[in-house]
Parts: structure tokens; sequence; C-alpha cells
């Protein structure tokens, strides 16, 4: 059982991994003028809502399965996520929008919080992997 | 094509759709004047040349510190961008210069015979020489039309003998009507195809210092305030105005014009004043009252001592820096406008760099680190104002442009020639080849200077781009209107005056014989009319499906004008009585943008919206959000944004596809602005506001809408248009403001651009600027014009970089920084709230003040302490503070306070400025000393009074200058002379209510206050209204409340606002 559930939230966390690289590719290629803004927002924003499920999906996981320290360490990724998403003002085309995403540094700060959330699925790799093998190897 | 538009971006060439060169109708924009003409002055306020740095014989007596010798300024070693070959052209045959930093020689006898490079000379600082070949003929008709309409005479290169006449007489005769950007409209000719009307080199000489002439008579203006503030001081805040400067000797030689734009200097310098006397006078005037004044206060009152001592210390330091205790010297506004800080550059670069106007910064000298600048707690940013109608500018045609292979910045002064093959770009520092084209001049028709080719000599310029610019064929220029006619609409009677205005410019529209037109009118249901040849009357077809809309004929909605004008003519004609029995109150705007951006998407184009209420059916529907109890409320003002965001996402598809929608909202009641002002905002379109607009019951405000839809009808217009802003490596820009989408880091898209548009960016260090002496910039826009050519304008800036706090604050231009704070704020107010927004401000002149007390004064002394190019700044904080944008605690209807906001970011500064500070004037005893004379009209100078009640008298007559309206307001002891021979009306009770306008009577008086008024209005391209008010007036309120130095129930007064600053600063 413990095992199953390291399992899965190994692979949601590869999946979180993935999303956040795509976020950076996706980010510095705007940075760089590959794409256009409206063209990397409308990709990005896409991907908020299963960016907040897969973080939300780890965390409650690890509630249900009692690893307290893994759950308070996903929490707060987790909850920043919700708030981001509920903050979005009426007029905004999504978290990520094309025609702010140019001003006041957002750039630059959404590219540091994807590295940042990167950073902490990586660290949670390691752990859930590390879970996953002592499960097994108590089983 | 959808997404097409946002692909293409950047690379090289790769500036998706490129321009054309805008047309404009010479004769169009009579609104326009004081942009165009060389005689009349430009704006204001901002406008004037700012005083040039002193020149080198200046610097030797003078204070200006930061600048190393000028003389010496050519040979650092370390400053290879600065080294300029030395037969640079603006000096050539000036051999005075080092003596007398201008004009010298050539300052013509003035009025008698304005020769072209002095009349024309009001914009541009160093008019390209090639224009004026010749001196035209003098007498020569000032035929409005020859620049535009004769395309063959005018064009240049192909016969430049004969041209020059014809050419110089376009744009230099100036009479009031003519039209600034000379564009040569012929087919470029030859590869060469350079506008050439002249080939005078000696010409080049002589205007270049010519126009500079201005900076220096400026100079002394500057200093005025010097002994007015200082006598103030001793004796001790008396409420008298100041006592005049100099006598009137002294005022002619310049104090009284501070603001005169050169070619003004010109005509009232005493004709036949000897050449080099002039200029060398009266630069040294502010220098020799500065230490006389000094000793003046030495022997003031004890009381005066703290800030004497600094006086004294820093007597050493330029004006700028100049201490001025806020709390004690009271008057601090110039008489006149108040003009830009010069940058501190060489004399050469300075010269040839771009006009204030078109492009400033918020510190003209730039910080070298991020943290320099992050101490100096002042926004670093830029404000443009690139399509400006102009009074001249250069045109090139050249199958190539000439752009720095790395980074594409376009050739400009700035760039350093290594030797006659090679040049340095000034933005990434990468070497370039010179291309052989490049070395043969057009102007001069020589081989081998490429630094003398017109690109490298002005700053801002023109090219006719070759075909690599452009995706696709120029777009031809397409309008669509669309009219609300529901029953709200129809009660409004704003029809008539649409159709009438149309009716009567149908064919002063900007456009070729491509031009096309179309019209759609909504109500509940979509109106399309078929226009098509051959019909016999126009054909209404009726779209009721307003869930899923689609264009009921395609090729028939939009016609070409030409072929149709009958037809338009005819619809224009029936349209106001169509509608005028509907009972249908909904409206669909949604819909029916929906329904114009198919219309136009495969063309690209110009929607223009008439809205009048609320849209509430289909797509796009509003609930009104404002609850009228909440107008005055101190606490936050919510709804400032968007309520869906269907229209931010209908402006980009419209963007996408070329397409940009101007709204106007014409409404009583409240519409939701901050929601529909997103069509406009992100497809660059432009926002126009008519609150209570009625046909009976609101004359001025009919008059007003008459004449802002002449000039938008009429005015110059860009289609397909991207921006991009350049800035030298290490800067960067991280926040733009104004109408468009931000496609990419630096690249703005712009679907149409129309030259009343204003952006501002702000900036930021990312590298330390070390081993820089000075860094550019560089705007360049791209469009189609409206004779389906593509075109670029490019405007190059260059400024001084500075590591020392002391030059940071010297450099600091209060104007800007204000106007560029305003923006900030804006945004600020939208995303978190508004009193977050109003501490900001404060916020930002407290630190400022502080940062210069703590880190640039030496000793500290009691009072709050500025420096003289800031002592504005709290002023006009507080006055922002009070603006109807950020204004708590006064009844402010929302969608009044969301236009406002739009306005603060989208007009250009001078404007702004006039909307944050009005201008107050006496006008009961205007004289014609000090006056202006302009083609043959005296126009009178009134000083520019401070806005206090106190300083309005009963026996007075005032006129309150505020941008978009003017107030004449009347004492009720009014002098009865003024009474009669102004107003025509024999005594105070007698003035109507409502009076919009002045009698045209036959007096002296009569005459000035009208020519006055007349001359305000023609600086700026809208039509401002007159309201003459009094006391019993309903627009009472709205006069006082712009009296911003005085306290109201829920404002601090200026002085409790100094006040609190003072606390602030010395905590």
């Amino acid at each position: 059982m413990e095992a199953a559930v390291f399992i899965l939230s190994l692979v949601d966390c590869c999946a979180l991994i993935f999303l956040a690289v795509y976020f950076i590719i996706t980010l510095s290629d705007l940075e760089c003028d590959y794409i256009n803004a409206r063209a990397c927002c409308s990709k990005l924003n896409r991907w908020v809502v299963p960016e907040m499920v897969g973080q939300s999906l780890a965390t409650v996981l690890m509630l249900v399965s009692l690893h307290w320290f893994v759950f308070l360490l996903n929490l707060p990724v987790a909850a920043w996520n919700m708030y981001r998403y509920l903050m979005v003002p009426m007029g905004n085309m999504g978290v990520f929008d094309p025609t702010e995403i140019h001003n006041r540094g957002q750039l630059k700060s959404h590219m540091k919080e994807s590295m940042i959330k990167l950073g902490f699925h990586l660290l949670c790799f390691f752990i859930y992997l590390y879970s996953m093998i002592l499960a097994l190897i108590n089983d | 094509m959808s997404s097409t538009g946002f692909n293409s971006q950047n690379g090289a060439g790769g500036q998706p759709y490129a321009n054309g060169p805008s047309q404009n109708p010479v004769a169009l924009h009579p609104s326009g004047p004081g942009y165009n003409m060389a005689h009349q002055p430009p704006y204001n306020p901002t406008q004037v040349k700012g005083p040039m740095p002193p020149g080198p014989g200046l610097y030797n007596s003078g204070p200006y510190q930061p600048v190393p010798l000028v003389g010496s300024y050519q040979a650092p070693p370390g400053q290879p961008m600065l080294h300029r070959p030395s037969m640079g052209p603006p000096q050539p045959m000036t051999p005075p210069q080092s003596a007398s930093p201008g004009p010298g020689l050539r300052m013509p006898p003035a009025q008698a015979t304005p020769p072209p490079p002095v009349s024309a000379n009001s914009y541009y600082q160093h008019p390209p020489s090639w224009q004026y070949g010749a001196p035209p003929p003098i007498g020569a008709p000032p035929s409005m039309a020859v620049p535009q309409h004769g395309p063959v005479a005018n064009h240049v290169t192909s016969s430049p003998s004969p041209a020059p006449p014809q050419l110089s007489v376009g744009y230099n005769a100036a009479p009031p009507a003519i039209h600034n950007t000379m564009q040569p409209l012929g087919p470029p000719a030859t590869l060469q195809g350079y506008t050439q009307p002249g080939s005078a080199p000696p010409m080049n000489s002589m205007v270049a210092p010519q126009s500079y002439q201005p900076g220096h008579i400026q100079t002394p203006g500057n200093g005025a305030p010097f002994p007015n503030s200082l006598d103030h001081l001793e004796t001790g805040h008396t409420m008298t105005g100041p006592a005049p400067p100099p006598g009137p000797p002294a005022r002619h030689m310049g104090q009284s014009y501070p603001a005169l734009p050169p070619g003004y200097q010109n005509t009232s310098a005493p004709p036949n004043a000897s050449p080099m006397h002039h200029p060398m006078q009266t630069p040294s005037q502010p220098y020799s009252h500065a230490p006389q004044q000094y000793q003046q206060t030495s022997a003031g009152p004890a009381q005066l001592s703290p800030s004497l001592a600094g006086l004294s210390l820093q007597s050493q330091t330029p004006e700028a820096l100049r201490v001025v205790n806020l709390l004690q010297e009271r008057n601090l506004l110039p008489p006149g406008p108040i003009s830009p800080p010069t940058p501190c550059l060489p004399q050469d670069l300075q010269k040839i760099n771009c006009h204030p106007e078109v492009f400033r910064s918020t510190l003209t000298s730039i910080p070298q680190t991020q943290s320099l600048l992050n101490k100096a707690k002042l926004p670093l940013g830029l404000l443009l104002h690139p399509f400006k109608d102009l009074t001249q500018l250069p045109v090139v045609t050249s199958s190539t442009i000439v752009r720095c292979r790395s980074c594409r910045t376009y050739i400009n002064p700035f760039v350093s020639f290594l030797d006659q093959r090679r040049w340095k770009c000034n933005l990434c520092y990468r070497v370039n080849d010179v291309p052989e084209e490049f070395m043969y001049n057009p102007v001069s028709r020589s081989y081998g200077e490429p630094h003398k080719r017109p690109e490298v000599q002005n700053a801002t310029i023109e090219f006719i781009a070759p075909s690599e610019y452009m995706l696709r064929p120029p777009q031809p220029a397409v309008y669509l209107f669309v009219l609300d006619v529901s029953h709200n609409a129809v009660e409004t009677g704003y029809l008539d005056v649409v159709c009438q205005s149309l009716l009567e410019n149908i064919n002063s529209l900007p456009g070729d014989s491509r031009t096309k037109i179309g019209f759609i009118t909504f109500d509940s249901t979509i109106h399309f009319y078929n226009l098509q040849e051959g019909l016999s009357q126009p054909q209404m077809l009726i779209v009721s499906d307003i869930e899923d809309i689609f264009l009921p004929t395609p090729d028939s909605l939009l016609v070409n004008l030409d072929e149709c004008t009958e037809m338009v003519q005819d619809l224009l004609k029936s349209l106001p009585h169509m509608f005028g029995k509907t009972m249908e109150t909904q409206s669909a705007l949604g819909p029916a943008l929906q329904a114009a951006f198919k219309l136009l998407s495969p063309t690209g184009g110009r929607v223009s919206v008439f809205q009048t209420q609320l849209p509430n059916l289909g797509v796009g529907s509003l609930k009104s959000r404002e609850d009228p109890n909440q107008r005055a409320s101190a606490k936050d003002i919510q709804h400032l944004s968007p309520a869906t965001d269907f229209y931010k996402k209908l402006a980009l598809d419209c963007s996408g596809q070329q397409v940009a929608v101007d709204l106007f909202l014409l409404s009583s009641q409240y519409c939701d602005l901050a929601s529909l002002g997103c069509i406009s905002r992100y497809s660059a379109g432009s926002v126009y506001y008519y609150p209570s607009y009625h046909q009976q019951h609101n004359p001025a405000q009919v008059e007003c809408f008459q004449k802002d839809l002449k000039r938008y009808l009429t005015r110059k217009i860009g289609f397909e248009a991207v921006m991009r802003i350049r800035c030298t490596k290490g800067l960067s820009i991280h926040t733009f403001h104004g109408n468009f989408f931000v496609r990419s880091t630096d690249l703005l898209s712009l679907p149409n651009v129309n030259p009343d548009a204003g952006f501002a960016v702000q900036m930021s260090i990312e590298e330390n600027l070390v081993d820089m002496q000075v860094v550019s910039f560089q705007a360049a826009l791209l469009y189609t014009s409206s004779k389906g050519e593509r075109r670029i304008r490019v405007h190059t800036l260059c400024l001084p970089v500075v590591n020392s706090l002391s030059d940071i604050f010297a450099g600091a231009d209060v104007q800007a920084i204000t106007g560029l704070l305003a923006s900030m704020a804006v945004d600020r107010s939208v995303t978190a709230s508004l009193s977050d927004a109003r501490d900001a401000m404060t916020n930002a002149s407290i630190d400022s003040l502080t940062s210069y007390r703590t880190s640039v004064l030496t000793i500290q002394q009691p009072g709050l302490l500025a420096p003289a190019c800031l002592r504005l700044f709290p002023l006009y904080i507080l006055a922002l503070l009070k603006q109807k944008a950020f204004r708590t605690g006064t009844s402010t209807k929302l969608d009044d306070r969301v236009f406002a906001m739009c306005q603060l970011k989208y007009q250009p500064l001078a404007y702004v400025m006039l909307m944050i500070h009005p201008a107050l004037y006496r006008v009961d005893d205007l004289t014609d000393e000090g006056a202006l004379n302009i083609s043959e009209r005296t126009i009178p100078q009134p000083r520019v009074q401070q806005l206090s009640v106190e300083k309005l008298s009963r026996e007075g007559a005032f006129l309150m200058d505020a941008g978009s309206v003017i107030y004449l307001w009347i004492g009720r002891n009014c002098n009865p002379n003024f009474l009669t021979q102004v107003l025509g009306v024999p005594s105070y009770p007698a003035v109507p209510q409502n009076m919009t306008m002045l009698p045209e009577l036959d007096t002296a008086e009569s005459q000035r206050t009208r020519a006055f008024i007349g001359w305000l209005r023609e600086q700026r391209p809208f039509f401002p209204i007159l309201h003459v008010v009094r006391d019993e007036s309903p627009l009472k309120a709205s006069f006082m409340q712009n009296m911003i130095e005085d306290r109201t129930e829920s404002a601090l007064s200026y002085y409790e606002f100094l006040l609190h600053i003072q606390q602030q600063v010395s905590k």
C-alpha cells in the first residue's frame, strides 16, 4: 500500500517536473522573442489547472497516507497554486496574461517561480524515490 | 492569417508589416497647427527647447560642473563614441563657436526676412540642411498643398535645383495651416533618391547654430526665478506677485520669454541686433545675476542664514541643483512654460539630439548602476510621442537602410565612425561595415563622407522602406464606423453630428484611391449597409442572430470610397432620420464589434465605435457596477479593472489582424469604461468620452465633439504599425504604458498609430554602465501610410551616464517624472488599490527628497530642501493626488475617473501636464508688453499664476487652461471695462450662465483675449471648450477643484502637504 502511494506520487512528481520544465522553456522562448506573448500565454494557461491538480493530488496522497512531513512540505506549494489561480482579476485572461506579462518584471517573476518549483519537485522526487524504495524493501 | 500577425516578429528586417509614409494630408489638420507650423509656438510648457548647457565659454565662468570642459571634450581618450570626425557637420563655418556658443554670425535679421532656417527651426534644432537648399523666395505662396499633392514637383531627388524653392516654401513659410511632415510623394526615383531639395552645405552650418539660439536666450529666463524667489524671501512672504524681474530692457533680453520656441526668439530679438553681441550677452546674464543675488541675501534677515549658508556653499553647483527651501519660497512657478532640462552632452551631440517633445527621459543623466538609481529614488523611464506632427522631417529613400548587423539598430548620429568604411553601433558596440551606397552623400553629392549623410545628421528621420519591410502588400486605408442607434443614442442626437462631420470631411479622410469605407449600426440587432455601386440606394441588411454573427454579403459592405462616394453620402444623409422613432433600448455592442472585426480582418484598418450606453445584450454585455453612494467615498474605489476579458481578447484578436478600435463614449450614465476601454487600449486605439452628451442640453459638449471628430477624421494615420524601442546594452525596459499590445520584449504592436498618442516606458539598469560616457535609445516606428507606403520613423536620443547622485538630481526632469509616475500610479490603482497608488506617489516625493537631503546636501539645514530642478515635484504630486483620476473624498463618477486614468496613460506629456497642473492667467489686464508676434497677430503673454484662490481677485478675470477645457472666471467686481469690451455685457449680473464663447467685438481688449485663447487652442490637436464661470455657475465647483494649492475638505493644502513631506523627510 505504502509503496503504491509513493509510486503514484513519483509518477505525479515526474509529470510536475516536466510541466515546470515546459513552463521554463516556454517563458524563456518568450524572453528571447521566439514566440509572441499571446501564443506563450495561451500555451501556459492551458497547463495551470493541470499543474494545480497534480500538486493537490500529491498533497492529498500524503495526507491520506499520513506522511505528515511530506504533506507539510507540499502544502504551501499547493496553496500558492490555488491562491494564484483564484486571485486572477476578472479582466485578465488567466494566470499568464499576454498584456501584462511584459510589465513590471512579471516575466522574470514567473520564470523565478517556475525555477523554484522545479527545484522543489526535484527534491520531492528524491524523497518519494527514497520512500518508495524503503517501502518496497520493508514489504 | 490570424496568428501571423503575431508571429512574425523580430529579427532583422523582420518587423512585420512594414510601413509607408503616412501621408499627412497636409491641409488636413488645421486644428493641430501648433505642431505644424513653423511659426506657431509648439505646445508650451514642455515643448520649448531646453536651455542649452552654456557653451564652452560659459563653462569657465559658470558653475556647470558635471561635464568636463566642453572644449576638451572631443579629445579625452576612452570615449570613442563621442569622438566625431572633426569635420562634423555642425561646426563648419562657425569659428566663433568657442567664444559664443551658438548663433554667432548667423542670426538673421529677424522678422524682416524670415529665412527658412529660422522660421522652420522652431522644432528641430538641427534642421537637415538638404531641405532648405536655397532660401525660398519669400514671396512664394505658402501653398500648403504643395508638398503633398504635387508629387512630381516635390520629388526632390529628381530635380534638385528647381525643387528647393517649392519644398522650402512648404516647410518654411509656415502659414498657420501648413502641415508638418514633409514627405516627398513622388516615387523614389533613384536608388539614392534622397530628398534633396537643396544642396547647399553652407546653409547647413547656418542652420544648425541658429536653432540653438533659443537655448541661449532662454538661459536668462531660467535664471529669472532666482531673483524673484529671493526677493520674496527678503520681503518676508508678502503676497504680492513677485516683483517683475529686472526692468523692461532686461526682459527683452529674454527673461520675459523664457518659453519662446526658437521661431519666436528671432522675431522678438531686435532686428539687426548685432549677431555676436546678442548671444554672448544673454547667456552670461544668469550667471552674473546669481552672484548678486547671493550677496543680497547674505545681507538679508538673520532667519535666512541657514538657507544662505547652503546657497553660498553650493554656489559652485549648477542652477538645477541650487537648494530651494520649499517651505520658504512660495513662488516657485516660472512665469511661463517650463522647459525640459538639457542633457549635459558635448555640444555637437546635443545639437543633433532628439527633440524633447518627441523623446524625453525622466533623468537626463543616466545613473551608472541600478543601485545608484535606487538610491536616487527617482523613476527612470522614457516618454515618447513618436508620431507627433512635425514641422519638418527629413525623409530618405534608399534601397538599403543601414542597420547594425547584430542588434538591428538604425544608423544614427551617435554612432562612431572608426574610419571611412566602418562604423561602431552605439547600442551594442558591434563594428559594422559601411555599405558602398552609403559612401555617397546625396546632400553634398560627394563621395566618401558617410558621416555627412542625413541619417547621421538627424536624430529624427524617416525612411521609405523597401519591400523587405513588408510581410504583405501595404494595406489600403480602411475605415469602418460602428454606430449605436438604440433609443438612447437617438435621443442624444449624436448621429447628426457624426454624419454631418463625415459628410464634410469625407474627402479629407487620409487615404489614396484604394481607401475603403463601411458602416455598421446596431441596437439589439446588427445592421449592415450594402453600398455596392449600381444600387440605387444603400441597402440595409439586418442580422438578428447576434449569438453567431456572420457577414451577410462580405464583399459589398466595405466599398471603395472614390467609387461609391455618392452612395456613402446618401447613407450619411438618411442615417440620422432612419432610426428617429426607434423604441429599441438594448445595445449589442459585443456582437457589433465581432462583426466589425470579421469585416476588417482580411485587410486591417480602423474601427470607430460610437456607444451611448452600457452594452446589455449578447456577448460582452456588462452590468452596472457603480454605486453612486460610493462616489465620494474616501475608502477604496472598486471596479477600476475590467469586469470581463471579452473586450481584451477581442482587442488582441484585432491587434493580430491590424485592426484598431477607437471608442467614442457619449453617455450620461455609467458605461463601464473600465471594461469597454480595453477594446481600444490593447488595439492601440484612442478613447473619447463626452459625459452627459446631449444635442440640446449640452451645446458645449456638442461643439467639443464636433471639433474632436474633425481632428479625428482628418489627422494623419499610420496602419499596421510596430514600434521597437532599443536601448544601449545594459539597459532594459521593464514596463510599458500606453495603448498597444506588447508583442515581445521590446516590440509594440500598433494596428493604427495616430499623432496624438503618447507612450511611456520604465527602464531598469541590468548591467553596470561603467566605461560608458553616453547611452542611446532608439525608437523605430514602422508603419503604412494612408497612401500605402511603408515608412520607418526613427528617433534616437543620446544621454550622458553619470556616477554621482548629485549629477542625477541635476538632470532630473520634473515634468517627465511626474508623467511617468502618473502612469505608474494608474497601473498601481488597477492592480492594487487607489490608496496604494496615492501612497506610492506621496512616497515617491518623500523618498527622492530624503535621498537628496541625506546624500547630496553636505550641510543639514532646517526646512524642506529640494534641488531647483525638483522644486515643483511636491506641487505636481499634490496636483496628481487631487486629479480626477486619483482623488478621494470628492464625488467623482467612476467613468470620469477611469477616463482620466486612460488619458494619463496615453496622452503625450505636454497635455498630461496641463491636465495635472492647469495654467492660470490673469486676463483682465492683458497688455501687449512682452507679447508674441505670430503671423501678424499679437498674442499677449500673461504670467502663469499659482493655483490658489488667494491669487484670484474679485476685480479681475482669470483664465484657467486645463488642457481639454478652458475656464474664464469672472470676479464679482470685475473691471466693467473688461465686461463690456470683452464679454459684451453691461454688468456682472448680465453675464449669461452658459456662455461658451466670447463675442467677436472690435475692441483691443477683446482682440487680445481672443488672440490669447485662440493661441492656447492652436497648441493642441483637440479643441478645449471655453466656459465662462461666475460665482453662481454650476461649473464653479470644477473650476475651484483645480485650485490645487488650496485646502479642501478631503485634501491637504500645498503648504500642509509640504509640512507632511518635511516631517517624513526629516524622520
